[in-house]
Order: C-alpha cells, then structure tokens, then sequence
C-alpha cells in the first residue's frame, strides 16, 4: 500500500518538476510546480509529518505560488520564453554525474549505518503536539529568528514594489482627494 | 523493491535535487530561474522528513519547517526585486544582466 | 732596481691615459707631447736596466700582487728584467720613442691626432707586459693587449670601410691563433702545475716527448699568428691600411716580433724537441721566399715593405728553430730599426705624394727630398746586408747558422731570397727616388717632411748603421747567460770567404740590377703584367680569394644559419612560453563575464567535482577497499 503510493506520487512529482524545467511556456511552468508542491505534501503525509504537510500545503502551495501568480502578472507572459541554447550536453552530464554520485554516497553502508538520533520522538502523542512541544522548548530561537526574518521581508516587499509615499491618503479628507486627483496633482 | 526504506526516499530526493539543478543550469528567464530553485528546496525538504522519520527525530521535520519559511520570504523579497528590474529594464533575460562582468 | 722596472713599464699607460682624457676633443699638440716625453722616460728606464744587467746585474724579480690562487693553480702579476726581456725593451721602447716624435709630425693635420696617441702608448703599455711578464698567462694578457691596439691603430680611419675590415682580418686571425696558444698553455700548465717560466720550464725535461711536441707545436701556431706566418699571413699586407707610423711601430718592430719572442722565450722546451724545430725553420725559410717573391711585383710601396717584414721574421724564425736563439733575437733587434726607419721614410714620402702608394706614379724624389732618399737608402743597404751595416751581422749569420748546422737547402733558399729582398729594397727605392718625374704631371708637388721628423728618425738611422758592429759581441756576452751559447764557425776558412764574400757579390749584383731596370724612365710593361707568374705574384697567389671563398663565405652561410635557428627555436620557445599565459588567460577570462547562468553552471561544476572527490577519498580510504586491494595483491 505504501509502495504504490510512494511510487506514484515519485512518478508523478517527477514528471511535474521536468514539465517545469524543460517547457518554454511560463505558464506552464508554474502550474506545473504547484501541482508538484501538492504531491510533495502528499510524502510528507506519507511519512507521517502531518504538520509539516499541513504546512507545505498552505504555505508553498497557497502563498509562494500565489506570489508567482500575481508576479507573472507583470510580464508578458503569451510570448514564449526565448532562451539561448548552449550545450545541453555539458549540462546533462553534470547533473547527472553529481546524481550518481550522491546516490552513491547515500546507499553507501558507511555513511547510512553511522547516523543516531539526537532527539528521539516520544510515542503516543500525535505529530503536531510533539512538533508543538520540540519547537517551542528546543527550537525556540530559531523559532524567534524566523518570526524577524519574515517581518524584514515584508517590509522588504512592500517597499520595493510599493510607490511615493510622501502623501497619506488616512490623514486628508475626501474633499482634497477627489480634488487634487481631478487636478492630476495626487500622486497615487 | 515493496518495502519502501529510507534509500528510497534519498534517491528520490537526489532524483528531484538533480532537476532542479538541470533547471538552474538551463533557465535563461529569471523567475524561470526562481522556479527552479523551489524544486532544490523541495527536494531537500523531502530528504530531511524521510530522514527524521525513519530515525524517530523531530530534527529534520523541524528544519524543513525552517527551509519552508525561508524559502517564503525569500520569494516575497526575490519577486520584489525582480518587478522592480522589470520595469527598469524591460526584461528579464540573464543574458542581459552582464554588468558585473570581470 | 724595481723603480726603474715600474717606470719603464707604467710610464706608457700614464701617457695614454693621458691622452685619452682629450680623446673627444679637438686637437692638442699637449695630447702628443706628454705622452711622448713620458715614452722617453720608460726608454730611459730602460736604458738604464740595460746598463745594469750588461754590468753584470742579477734578473730583477717582482710581483706586483696576486691574480689567481684557486687550489693548485697560482699565477701572480709577476715581472722580471733579465737579459733577453732587457734587450727586447730596448727595441720596443727605442722604436716607440722614434715613433711617437714622428707621430706628432705626421698626424699633424688629423682629426683624431689625441685619440691616435692614446692607443699608441696603450700598445706600447701592452707591448711592455708582454716583454716583461714573468709567467704565460702575463705574455698572453700583453698578447691580447697589442692585438686589440692594433685593431684600434689598423682601424684608426674607422670610416673607412677597407680600414675597419683590415682590422678585424688581423684580430679574427690572431684570434684563432690566440686559441691553439691558450691550448698550448694549458697543457704547460697541466703537465708541469705552473705557469711561470722558471717553474715550468724545470719541470719539462721530465715530461715525455709527445706532450712536449704538443706543448711545442701549438704555442708557436700561437706565434704564427701574431708573426703573421703562412698560412696566417694574410693580415699582415692588409694591415697597411692603417696610419704609417702605425705600421712603423706595430708591424715592423714589435707585435709581429711578438712571436719570435716567443719562440726565444721557450727556448728550453724548443730545445727539448729539436723536430719541431726544423719544422719551424722550414716554414720560416718558406715564408720568407713566399714573401720576397710576392714583393717583387707589387705597386703599393707599403705592402712591398710589409711583405720584405713577413720575408724577415721568415728569417728569424729559421734562427729559432735551428737553436740559434741569440741569432733571431739580434736579428730581432737590427731588423726593427731598419724596418722601422724603411716605414717611417715611406710616411714622408706618402704625406708628399698626398698619399699616393704606386711608385710607378712617383719618381726622381731625390731632388725635393733628399734627406728622406738618404734615410730610405741607408735603410734599404742595411736591410740588404751589406758590411758594415747592421743587416749584414744579423742576416748573414742566419745563413752561416743554416749552412754549419747541414740544413743546406734551407740555406741556399735564404740565399736567394737574400738576392730577392736587395732587389726589390732596391726597386722600390730607385722608382721613388730615381729616375724620370712621374709626379709631376699628376699635379703633385712633393716637399720634405717637418725637421723635427728627421731629426728624430735620426737615431734610427745611427742605430741601423753601428747596430751590427758595435753591439754584437756586448749583445752575445749578455745574452747567452740564459740562451744557449752557440758560436757559429765555419770551420773551413776558405769556405768561410767564399761564403761571405759571395753572398755580398750576389746581393750587389741584384742591387745593380734593380737601379738598371728602374732608375731611369719606367713605364708600365702591358706583356709583362699580364703573365702568368706575374698575375699569381701580383695578386699574393690568391691566397686572399681563397680564404674569402672558402672559409668567409661558408661562416657566414654557417652564421646566417645559427641566426634563423635562433630566431625560429629560441626565440620562439621564449615567446611560446610567455604566449601559454596570454592565451590562458585569454581563454579563461570569459568565465568572468558577469553572466548569471555561466555562474550557475560553474557552481554546479566545482560541486560536482567535490562531491566526486569526497566520494573517492571516502571509499578509497574504507577498510572495504584496503582489503580489496590487498586481496588483489595491489599494496
């Protein structure tokens, strides 16, 4: 039972990610990496990190690929992405020498028989408390770090894509906006 | 072949690492470009839920969340900069950013 | 004693670097006095030495410091004053002093008149090296010295371009000799472990009699070229391109005698190998009929007295090499003041003639310049041998030498030549004087040369005249105390007479000739010019052109060779060297091109290659591995 769904969500996963990288069409592309982003929650589910599914699910899915979807908006995206083709040979093998080479590293027996847990799940809870419970004790700066980073990138966000702010539209009355934009003097 | 080991998620995890570089190599188009990089990271979040799966470790699932919210705000910040050289410059062809050659 | 030493070696330098502060400047009769009256000091210095050894006095020994002390070699700045390096100062400086007197006379109108004074002393300097020196390798330095002075002095009109080519003709070829000599000193060195004379020579009787030969036969190749013998003659007439006074000095009197000094030197390991010495004695016989023939036909009146030079150390190289050391030195030492006064006579005449060299263009002088035609004729009696006159005390007893010691075909070709040399001394010297007025015509109009001039060759003259008679028995009580005293008697009193006197009859026999044929009205004989033995005589039987052909021509293709092999191979490996940095940095310098995605494709590339490598060190290093490869039999 598991097999096969391992190996179909594989399948499908994989397909989804080639269609991404090889096609010329944008759109394409990033149709195909959401439904990719959903079969990759569907290992997490698999592996049983609900949480961390449940996760994927909204924020890749949801928002990451919303932000692509308003950002695709700004480029012309019914002409066909021209790209210049060099060598598809020297990138091919690079991939794929680096492929075997990691496989091999990871089926090494060296590498696989040395790992030990650091911090042994407990049993009987349910996956999102024991998350609940690792990151609020152990992982608790990090946890705070992410908080700040994720503030500075809004910030970030809002300033580079936002206009003049030299005028705030809360503080004047309507009267003064519909008069100054009829003059083609408000900067909005 | 049936019993699904932690070898198989790797190998998986690689296979999908190994696109995603195809596609950092190949893609002339920046946001193709940034595509690209979320299958690397997706592919890495697989590996590291396999693994702190199959050793009874929290570790792994709590770095994936981590790579998650990295991931989220770096695209906030990447897109961002990315309209802002759009409307600059009218496209958003690597070829064309070469003003830092050496 | 070592004062006067010094002086006599050092008082030349001086001058010349004297001189040579105004090298650059106009000229200055100061430039040619001081060196002169300097010249005269060293003669002084000289003369004095030269009493005291003829009074008896022990050799004066000095080193002056060290030059070489490297393990078993040691080699000094070392001079010594014994009889034979006295009497050869003698010549060199009596000679020099007339010289540079006349030097100021003759070089009075030229532009280069300080510089010319300069490397006059500095060859005399060097000269006096050569002479003194106590070791080989100090002769070999004072060698080197008069070559390149007489490089400076041949090519002295060095915008002339048969000047500068006479002059490297006589280095280059004292070159390649200098090579066998510098052989030959290595091997003295190697087979007796010094270079010193006395040291060298007392070990020689011990050594065996190839080494010796060896050691024998490439010093005197050595003086082969600095004496201008067959086959390294050719520099010799060339060198006349040079200033008059020049040839007077450099290759009448001292470096071509530079060889027979030599050969006198080394006469206990000459001795030691009497077979090399009749092979020096033939060549020298040779080279002195060679010349003479050569002379007889010649229309440069400086050559024929270059020629009659190269016909003379002919003669002192037969002395040498049959024994008669003391008798090459004599004649050494008359034949420079003749010789000497022969070219400084021919000067005069030349600056008359504006530098006119064909006596068939000259003629009946004697009336505008009689002192000179009577200095010339002096000369030219002495060179032939006639009693009283130096010449004949020096050259005859070459030939009694020849004739007591059985080599009678060496002696009957020196007695022809002996003829040869009266008649062409006589030729040149009744065309030039004598006979109907050429010159005339030509719009020349001769007159004598400064007093000062004659004056000065005076002493010359003096010399040649009494040289013979009053010197010789002094001469050979001084000298045989370190040369082998060898009298040579003809037993058979009638015999004697019949010698003498008839060599005498035959050389005055030729004069009269000659002043027949050509103390009257001359003209240029077509027939006889062109005649085959006249053409072969004429031309130095076309020994010159054979060299040119054979040797010039195919070192320069050799040269031209080397060059373009330079160029292709070692120029260009040079080059291709700094090219591999150029082109790989060329070629590299595009991975810099700011291009995101050729970024990219690098990172992924060094990744790659990391992981490879992570990968083999790691497997490599596995116990796995190590018992594979031992269980293969690999380590």
């Amino acid at each position: 039972m598991e097999a096969i769904a391992f190996y179909t969500f594989a399948i499908l996963t994989t397909v989804m990610f080639l269609i991404t990288v090889m096609t010329s069409h944008a759109l394409y592309a990033l149709s195909a990496l959401a439904a990719g982003m959903i079969f990759i929650s569907a290992f997490f589910f698999l592996l049983g990190a609900d949480f961390l599914g449940a996760i994927q699910i909204i924020v890749y899915t949801g928002a990451v690929m919303a932000l692509y979807a308003f950002g695709m908006m700004f480029f012309d995206t019914t002409r066909d992405v021209v790209e210049k083709r060099t060598s598809p040979y020297i990138i091919f093998g690079l991939s794929g020498v680096a492929a075997l080479t990691v496989v091999a590293m990871f089926t090494a027996p060296i590498i696989s028989d040395n790992i030990t847990a650091l911090y042994p799940a407990m049993e009987g809870v349910g996956n999102s408390q024991m998350v609940g419970m690792v990151l609020f004790t152990k992982y608790l700066i990090p946890f705070e770090l992410a908080a700040i980073m994720l503030l500075v990138a809004m910030v970030a966000g809002i300033v580079l894509a936002g206009k003049k702010m030299d005028v705030s539209l809360t503080t004047m009355s309507d009267e003064e906006i519909e008069r100054e934009a009829k003059q083609g003097v408000l900067d909005v | 072949m049936f019993e699904i080991t932690l070898q198989h998620y790797l190998i998986l995890s690689t296979l999908l690492f190994t696109i995603g570089l195809i596609g950092v190599m190949r893609r002339k188009n920046l946001l193709m470009l940034f595509f690209a990089t979320e299958i690397l990271l997706n592919s890495v979040n697989i590996a590291f839920a396999a693994i702190s799966s199959y050793y009874g470790d929290l570790t792994g699932q709590m770095f994936a969340f981590f790579v998650i919210a990295i991931a989220a705000s770096e695209v906030a910040v990447g897109l961002g900069l990315l309209v802002l050289w759009y409307k600059r410059t009218g496209k958003i062809d690597l070829d064309a950013m070469t003003s830092m050659r050496g | 004693m070592e004062f006067y030493l010094y002086t006599a070696l050092f008082a030349p330098l001086v001058g010349s670097l004297f001189a040579a502060l105004f090298g650059m400047s106009k000229k200055n009769i100061i430039a040619g006095i001081i060196p002169t009256a300097l010249l005269f000091v060293s003669f002084l210095a000289s003369l004095n030495l030269l009493v005291y050894i003829l009074g008896g006095g022990a050799p004066i020994e000095v080193e002056l410091m060290t030059w070489m002390a490297t393990g078993d070699l040691y080699v000094g700045y070392g001079f010594v004053v014994d009889q034979v390096s006295v009497v050869m100062m003698m010549v060199v400086t009596t000679v020099s002093t007339v010289v540079h007197i006349y030097s100021i006379g003759y070089m009075d109108h030229d532009k280069g008149f300080n510089r010319f004074f300069s490397y006059l002393s500095a060859f005399v300097f060097s000269m006096m090296v050569l002479v003194m020196s106590d070791n080989f390798l100090g002769l070999f330095i004072g060698w080197e010295g008069v070559g390149v002075c007489s490089w400076l002095l041949i090519g002295f009109w060095y915008h002339k371009e048969s000047a500068t080519w006479a002059a490297n003709e006589a280095f280059i070829m004292n070159r390649i000799a200098d090579l066998a000599m510098l052989i030959g000193i290595f091997l003295v060195y190697w087979n007796t472990g010094s270079v010193r004379y006395e040291e060298a020579f007392a070990a020689m009787p011990a050594l065996d009699a190839s080494t010796l030969t060896m050691m024998g036969i490439f010093l005197f190749i050595g003086a082969m070229g600095k004496s201008a013998q067959f086959p390294l003659h050719t520099w010799l007439a060339d060198a006349m391109e040079g200033p008059t006074p020049v040839s007077a000095l450099i290759h009448a009197a001292t470096m071509v005698t530079a060889g027979v000094y030599l050969v006198v030197r080394a006469n206990p390991l000459y001795d030691l190998i009497p077979d090399v010495g009749v092979f020096i004695a033939s060549l020298g016989a040779f080279v002195a009929m060679f010349a003479a023939t050569m002379a007889l036909v010649n229309r440069d009146m400086k050559r024929v007295i270059a020629y009659s030079t190269l016909s003379q150390l002919g003669y002192m190289f037969v002395a040498a090499g049959l024994g008669a050391y003391w008798v090459a030195l004599f004649h050494l030492m008359a034949h420079a003041f003749f010789k000497a006064l022969l070219f400084l006579g021919a000067g005069n005449v030349m600056h008359a003639m504006h530098d006119e060299l064909d006596p068939f263009k000259m003629g009946d002088l004697k009336t505008s310049m009689k002192w000179t035609w009577i200095l010339m004729t002096l000369a030219s009696v002495a060179l032939a041998g006639i009693y009283p006159l130096a010449g004949f005390f020096s050259k005859d007893l070459i030939l009694e030498v020849a004739f007591v010691e059985h080599h009678y075909i060496l002696y009957t070709v020196l007695l022809l030549t002996a003829g040869l040399t009266a008649f062409y001394s006589f030729r040149l010297v009744a065309l030039i004087f004598h006979g109907d007025d050429r010159h005339t015509e030509n719009g020349v109009h001769p007159h004598e040369a400064y007093n000062f001039m004659l004056w000065g060759m005076l002493p010359l003259a003096i010399l040649a005249v009494v040289a013979g008679m009053i010197f010789k028995t002094p001469y050979y009580e001084m000298v045989t105390q370190v040369l082998p005293a060898i009298e040579y008697h003809i037993h058979n009193h009638t015999v004697f007479w019949i010698m003498t006197i008839g060599t005498q009859l035959f050389v005055i026999a030729a004069i009269v000739y000659a002043y027949k044929k050509y103390a009257k009205a001359v003209k240029v004989d077509k027939k006889v010019e062109s005649g085959v033995i006249y053409q072969l005589l004429f031309n130095q039987y076309y020994i010159p052109k054979f060299y040119d052909e054979y040797f010039s021509k195919m070192y320069q293709q050799l040269s031209e060779m080397m060059w373009k092999l330079d160029q292709k191979v070692v120029d260009a490996s040079v080059d291709g060297v700094a090219n591999i940095f150029y082109s790989t940095g060329e070629k590299t310098h595009t991975m810099q091109n700011g291009n995101l995605s050729t970024m990219l494709r690098w990172m992924v590339a060094g990744t790659v290659i990391l992981l490879v490598l992570a990968l083999a060190f790691t497997v490599g290093q596995s116990e796995a591995t190590v018992e594979l490869l031992r269980s293969l039999g690999v380590i």
